[in-house]
C-alpha cells in the first residue's frame, strides 16, 4: 500500500538545494537539481550521519556538508570508492506539488 | 583477441590507438571521462597482454610482485569501454589516404583519428654475438620471463649498462640468485641521474649486496659456448667475463618507425606540437616514448600521463590545454636504497651548490639553486624530502626565505601539524599518517597495491589520507612513490581547478574579469565545463572568484556556498549549529555579555565557550532557531563560518597597560570595523599590539600590526595553523589612514590574486613579498586604487545576520517542513 503524501511545491525547494520535511522522529531531505527533478532521502549521511540536506547539489548529486562524500541523489549511494547508502523515499510530483510516499515510515511505526 | 562488437558502431567517429601501453591507455582513461561516446576505439597492441604496468617490472623481476599484481587494465575493462582490443597483433602499416591501420595478420581498422603511442625500443649494441640465444634487453614482461628462466638454470649474469635500468635488472638478478656483474662505460653509475659523489655511495652499499661492478669498460663483443648460447663477454680492452645472461641496458630508442614508414616526420621521436598532434598530419596524435616534444622525448611516466591528459581534452574536442614540457625526478626502486634526483643535479655555471655529506653515515644531498630557485638537486640515504625538494622545483619557487634551513628539509621549514613525527620508510603499517581521517601506512599501501592507483588525487579519494588539512601530503607522496615505483605522483606544472575542468583558477579568473561573466552558468558554459554544473569544489570558488570581481554586479549564489556560510552559522558533528557574535577588537560590554546569556538560557544552548579568538562561541544551537538567537543578540555577525574576516585580536595596550606605546585596542576595533563582511579566498585573521611585547599574537596572523612609540609596524602573511608561519614584515607607518590604507590593499590585492582556499601564507610564498612591495608600496597610485576598490566592494555588502533575523531573507533556509 502506498502512503502519498503531498509535502510542498517545486517552488519551496531551492533549485540546486535541499528542503528538510520532518515526520516523526525522520527528517527527509527532498532535493531539488537544475533540471528540475526531485528527489528524497533520508536526512542522514551513510559515513557519519551528517545532514545531507545542507550540501551543494551538483548533477544528480549532493556533496556531505561534514566530510564531504558524494552521494547519489537517485540511489542515496554514496559514489565509489566510499560505500554505504542513504535510504531513499519514492516521490513523485503532480502538477506543481510534490508527493512523498511515506509507506515505508507509517509500517515502522505500526 | 578481439573482443564483441557493440550495436551502436558505424555512426560515431573512429578513434584507432596503436601501442597498448601506459600512456595510450591512460590518454583513453582519461577521454572516456570527457566524452565517452565520442568515439568507436579500437586498440592494437603487439604484447600479448592487456596494458600492465611497466614501471613494475623490477619488483617483479625481483621477485616481491607478480605480473597479474602489476595488470592496470584488465581484459573486461576493455569490454566495459567497448573498446575493440587486438592484442598480440603488430601493426605494420598505416595508409593515410585511406585512413587505415594494418597489423602484420591482416587485420585491418579504419579510423577518423588515430593515436600512436608505441613506446619505445631498447637500444641493442652494435657489436658481434649481440644476437646470440641468452642476450636480451629488459622491456617487457617476455624478458622478465626469460630472465626469471636463465636464473634458475645459469649463473652467471652481465648487465651492461650502470644506469636505473640496468641497475634495477641486476637487482633482480641477484635477488633470483645469480652473480651478477655491472658492466658501465662511465666514471660513475647513472651519470644521468646523479653525481660522483652520490654515485660512489650508491655503487659501495650495491657491493655489499654483492653486486660486481666493471668500471669505464667497453664491451667488444659476445662470445658463444659449445651449446651455441652466450658464454662470456670481451671487453676492448682484451679481458673477459664469464656470461650466461646478458642483459642490455644502454638506454632506449624512441619507437617512431611505423610513423616514420608513412611519412610522417620524426626526428628522435615523432615530432608533435603542444596539443600532441603529430606536425604532419593533424588527424595524428602522438603521446608517450615514442613522442618527441619540443625536442624531448620523455622516459619516465608522470610526464607521459601531463600528456595524456591534454591529448584526450584534444581528442574530446574540447580544444583546451597545452602541453608545456615537464621537469622529471628519479627514484631508483631497489628495496633498501634510498635514492632521489631530480632536475639540473649537476649544477655549473651561473649555478650555487649547497651541500650535505656524511659518508659515514651513508647520507649525502646536494641542492643547485640559480637565480634564487631550486634547480636542481641529488639525494641518497635520506630522500625523505624529495617530493618537497621536487615541488619546489617543480613550480619555480623563491628560496630566498627557505635558504638557511633549506637542506634540513620541511620539517625545519615551519610546518606544524604532525607532519615532523614520521619518515614514510621507517613507519610501521599500523602508524597513523593522517591524523584527520586516521588513515594508517598499511591502509594506504593496501589501496595503492590493490586498487593500482598512481596520483596524490587518487591515494586521497581512496583513502582519504591528506585529504582533509593536508599536512600529510608529503607523507603519503612518499608512500606512494615507495609503494607504487617511480615518480608517479608528480601533479601537472599546470594544476586545474577540478576535475570538472581543465582551467587553472587563473585563467578561470582572468576569464571572469575580462570577458565579464556575472554568473556561475555563464562561466561554466563560456568555458566549456566537463559536467552540468559543476561541484562542491568549483562552485564555491566560481561564487568567490564571481563576487569579489564585480562587487554589487555578479550575484552572490547561496547554493553554491558551502553550508556555513550559506546559513552563516557553523554546522557541528551533529548538524546543530555554532554562533559567534562579532565583539569588536575583542571588546565587550555588560549589555552584550547579559543579552549572550539571557540568549544561551532561552534556546537550551548546550555550550557557551570563549574561543581562540577572543570573543564568545554559543554551540550546539538548532538551525530553526538561528534567526530568532541572532535577532535576540542584537550583534553583528562574527563570521567565524566563512572565507571571511574573522577576528581582529588586540591587547588593551596604552589605555591601561604600563608597557603600552599605542591605544592597540582602538586600532584594532577601526581595523574591524572598516573590513567587516569583507570575503575573501580563505579566512581572514588581524591582530595589533600595543608594543613589541606583542600580547596579541600578531606575528601570527594575515595582518598584524604593532605599536612602537614612533608609529605601527606593518607585518603580512602570517600564519597560526596548518602552515604555521611568521608574519614578514611589511611597513612603519604613522596613522590610524595609513594602517587602513596599506593593510587594506595587502588584503584586496590577496582578494583579487590568490586562489580559492589559499590564505596569506600560501599567496605571498607564491608571488614573494617583493611583488607585494612592488605593487603597494613602490606604487602608491595602485595601492590607493586596491584600497578604494576594497571600500567599493565592502559598501555593497550587508549583515548576513540583520538580513535574516530582521528583512526575511532565505527564509525556508532555517524552516522545516513538517508532514
Ligand atoms: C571556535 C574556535 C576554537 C575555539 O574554541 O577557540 C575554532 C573552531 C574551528 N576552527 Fe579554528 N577555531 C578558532 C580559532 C582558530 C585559531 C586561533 C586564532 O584565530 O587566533 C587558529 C589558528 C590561527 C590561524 O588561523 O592562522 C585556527 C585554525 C583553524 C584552521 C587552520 C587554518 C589554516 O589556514 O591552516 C582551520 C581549518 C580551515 O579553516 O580550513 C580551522 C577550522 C575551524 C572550524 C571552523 C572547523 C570547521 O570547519 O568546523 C572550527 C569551527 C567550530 C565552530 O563551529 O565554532 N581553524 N582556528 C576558534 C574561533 C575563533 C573565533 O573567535 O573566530
Ligand atoms: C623495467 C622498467 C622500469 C621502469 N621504471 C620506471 C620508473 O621507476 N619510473 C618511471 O617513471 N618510468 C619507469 N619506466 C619507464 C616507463 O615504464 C615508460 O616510460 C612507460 O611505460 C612508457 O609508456 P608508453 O606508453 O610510451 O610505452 P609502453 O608502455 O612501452 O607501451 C608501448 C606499447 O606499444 C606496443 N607497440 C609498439 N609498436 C607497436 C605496433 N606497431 N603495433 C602495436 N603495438 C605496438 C609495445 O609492444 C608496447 O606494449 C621503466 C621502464 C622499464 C622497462
Ligand atoms: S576546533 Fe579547531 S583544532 Fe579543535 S578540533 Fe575543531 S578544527 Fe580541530
Ligand atoms: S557524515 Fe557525510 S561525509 Fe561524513
Amino acid at each position: 500500500m502506498n502512503h502519498w503524501i503531498d509535502i510542498l511545491d517545486v517552488a519551496d525547494i531551492p533549485k540546486l538545494g535541499a528542503r528538510v520535511v520532518r515526520h516523526g522522529s525522520t527528517d527527509i531531505a527532498v532535493f531539488r537539481n537544475a533540471e528540475d527533478e526531485i528527489f528524497a532521502l533520508e536526512d542522514r549521511c551513510p559515513h557519519k550521519g551528517g545532514p545531507l540536506s545542507q550540501g551543494i547539489v551538483h548533477g544528480r548529486k549532493v556533496t556531505c556538508p561534514l566530510h564531504g562524500w558524494n552521494i547519489e541523489l537517485v540511489s542515496g549511494c554514496a559514489v565509489a570508492p566510499d560505500e554505504g547508502c542513504a535510504r531513499e523515499f519514492p516521490i513523485k510530483v503532480e502538477g506543481s506539488r510534490v508527493w512523498l510516499d511515506l509507506e515505508a515510515l507509517a509500517r515502522e511505526a505500526a | 583477441m578481439d573482443m564483441s562488437t557493440p550495436a551502436t558502431r558505424a555512426s560515431k567517429m573512429k578513434l584507432v590507438m596503436v601501442g597498448n601501453g601506459m600512456a595510450g591507455v591512460r590518454t583513453l582513461e582519461e577521454l572516456l571521462k570527457h566524452a565517452p561516446d565520442l568515439y568507436d576505439i579500437t586498440v592494437f597492441g603487439a604484447e600479448p597482454h592487456p596494458n600492465y604496468n611497466r614501471i613494475l617490472l623490477s619488483p617483479v623481476l625481483a621477485g616481491e610482485q607478480t605480473v597479474d599484481d602489476i595488470i592496470l587494465n584488465p581484459i573486461d575493462w576493455y569490454a566495459e569501454h567497448n573498446i575493440v582490443l587486438h592484442m598480440g597483433k603488430k601493426v605494420v602499416k598505416i595508409d593515410r589516404t585511406a585512413r587505415k591501420v594494418i597489423a602484420d595478420d591482416g587485420t585491418e581498422a579504419d579510423y577518423d583519428r588515430l593515436l600512436l603511442a608505441t613506446g619505445s625500443n631498447p637500444f641493442v649494441l652494435p657489436i658481434p654475438g649481440k644476437d646470440l640465444p641468452g642476450v636480451i634487453s629488459f622491456r617487457d614482461i617476455a624478458d622478465v620471463d626469460a630472465m626469471v628462466r636463465a636464473s634458475s638454470q645459469y649463473k652467471h649474469a652481465v648487465v651492461i649498462g650502470g644506469g636505473l635500468l640496468g641497475l634495477e635488472a641486476a637487482n633482480g638478478l641477484m635477488k633470483r640468485g645469480m652473480e651478477v656483474s655491472v658492466v658501465h662505460i662511465g666514471e660513475w653509475l647513472m651519470e644521468r641521474q646523479l653525481d660522483e659523489p652520490a654515485a660512489r655511495l650508491l655503487q659501495k652499499s650495491l657491493e655489499a649486496k654483492g653486486m660486481k661492478f666493471l668500471l669505464k669498460k667497453q664491451t667488444a663483443e659476445l662470445l658463444a659456448g659449445s651449446d651455441g648460447r652466450v658464454a662470456s663477454i670481451r671487453f676492448k680492452d682484451g679481458s673477459d667475463a664469464p656470461a650466461d645472461l646478458v642483459v642490455m641496458a644502454v638506454g632506449i630508442r624512441p619507437n617512431s618507425e611505423l610513423a616514420e614508414s608513412c611519412g610522417i616526420h620524426c626526428n628522435r621521436g615523432i615530432v608533435v606540437s603542444d596539443t600532441l598532434q603529430t606536425v604532419t598530419d593533424p588527424r595524428i596524435y602522438s603521446i608517450g616514448e615514442c613522442a618527441s616534444h619540443r625536442g624531448i622525448a620523455y622516459g619516465l611516466v608522470a610526464p607521459l600521463f601531463e600528456q595524456a591528459k591534454v591529448c584526450a581534452n584534444h581528442l574530446a574536442h574540447h580544444g583546451i590545454g597545452r602541453y608545456e614540457g615537464s621537469v622529471t625526478s628519479t627514484k631508483l626502486k631497489v628495496t633498501g636504497i634510498d635514492l632521489f634526483s631530480a632536475g639540473d643535479y649537476m649544477g655549473g655555471e651561473g649555478t650555487e651548490t649547497i651541500l650535505y655529506s656524511d659518508p659515514l653515515g651513508g647520507v649525502y644531498k646536494k641542492l643547485v639553486i640559480k637565480d634564487n630557485k631550486l634547480v636542481g638537486g641529488v639525494m641518497y640515504g635520506d630522500t625523505a624530502d624529495g617530493a618537497w625538494y621536487f615541488s619546489l622545483l617543480r613550480d619555480g619557487k623563491d628560496i630566498t626565505e627557505l635558504r638557511d634551513h633549506l637542506m634540513f628539509g620541511q620539517d625545519h621549514c615551519g610546518n606544524l601539524g604532525h607532519s615532523g613525527i614520521n619518515k614514510a620508510a621507517a613507519m610501521t603499517d599500523d602508524m597513523e599518517v593522517c591524523g584527520c581521517n586516521g588513515v594508517c601506512k598499511g591502509d594506504i599501501v593496501k589501496a595503492i597495491r590493490e586498487k593500482g592507483l598512481f596520483t596524490l588525487e587518487d591515494v586521497r579519494k581512496h583513502t582519504k589520507a591528506s585529504s582533509s588539512c593536508g599536512s600529510c601530503t608529503g607523507l603519503v607522496e612518499q608512500i606512494l612513490a615507495f609503494t607504487a615505483g617511480g615518480d608517479y605522483s608528480a601533479a601537472p606544472t599546470k594544476k586545474s581547478m577540478c576535475g570538472c575542468t581543465d582551467h587553472t583558477h587563473e585563467e578561470v579568473r582572468a576569464a571572469i574579469r575580462e570577458r565579464k561573466y556575472l554568473s556561475i552558468p555563464d562561466v561554466m558554459q563560456a568555458m566549456e565545463w566537463d559536467t552540468p554544473n559543476g561541484c562542491a569544489s568549483c562552485r564555491p570558488a566560481l561564487n568567490y572568484y564571481l563576487i569579489s570581481t564585480w562587487p554589487g554586479e555578479a550575484e552572490d549564489d547561496p547554493q553554491s556556498r558551502f553550508i556555513n556560510e550559506r546559513a552563516h552559522a557553523n554546522i557541528q558533528k551533529d548538524g546543530t549549529y555554532s554562533v559567534i557574535p562579532r565583539m569588536w577588537g575583542g571588546q565587550t560590554t555588560p549589555s552584550e555579555l547579559k543579552r549572550i546569556a539571557i540568549v544561551a538560557e532561552k534556546y537550551n544552548i548546550p555550550t557557551v565557550k570563549v574561543t581562540g579568538g577572543q570573543r564568545i562561541d554559543l554551540l550546539g544551537v538548532k538551525k530553526e532557531d538561528l534567526p530568532n538567537v541572532w535577532a535576540d543578540l542584537d550583534m553583528p555577525s562574527g563570521h567565524a563560518y566563512g572565507k571571511a574576516l574573522r577576528t581582529v585580536k588586540t591587547c588593551v595596550g596604552s589605555e591601561w597597560c604600563r608597557f603600552g606605546t599605542q591605544d592597540s585596542t582602538q586600532m584594532g576595533i577601526d581595523l574591524e570595523k572598516v573590513f567587516f563582511k569583507m570575503w575573501a579566498p580563505h579566512k581572514v585573521k588581524l591582530a595589533v599590539s600595543g608594543c613589541p611585547r606583542n600580547c596579541a599574537e600578531v606575528a601570527i596572523k594575515d595582518v598584524g600590526v604593532i605599536g612602537v612609540d614612533s608609529g605601527w609596524e606593518i607585518y603580512v602573511g602570517g600564519n597560526g595553523g596548518i602552515k604555521t608561519e611568521v608574519a614578514q614584515f611589511l611597513i612603519k607607518v604613522k596613522t590610524t589612514e595609513e594602517v587602513l590604507e596599506y593593510s587594506g590593499a595587502f588584503l584586496q590585492l590577496y582578494r583579487e590574486e590568490a586562489r580559492y582556499l589559499d590564505r596569506t601564507v600560501h599567496y605571498l610564498e607564491r608571488v614573494g613579498l617583493d611583488y607585494v612591495k612592488k605593487k603597494i608600496l613602490d606604487d602608491a597610485d595602485n595601492r590607493r586604487a586596491l584600497y578604494d576598490r576594497l571600500i567599493f566592494a565592502l559598501s555593497v555588502e550587508k549583515d548576513p545576520w540583520v538580513e535574516r533575523a530582521h528583512e526575511g531573507k532565505l527564509k525556508h533556509e532555517f524552516e522545516t517542513v513538517v508532514a
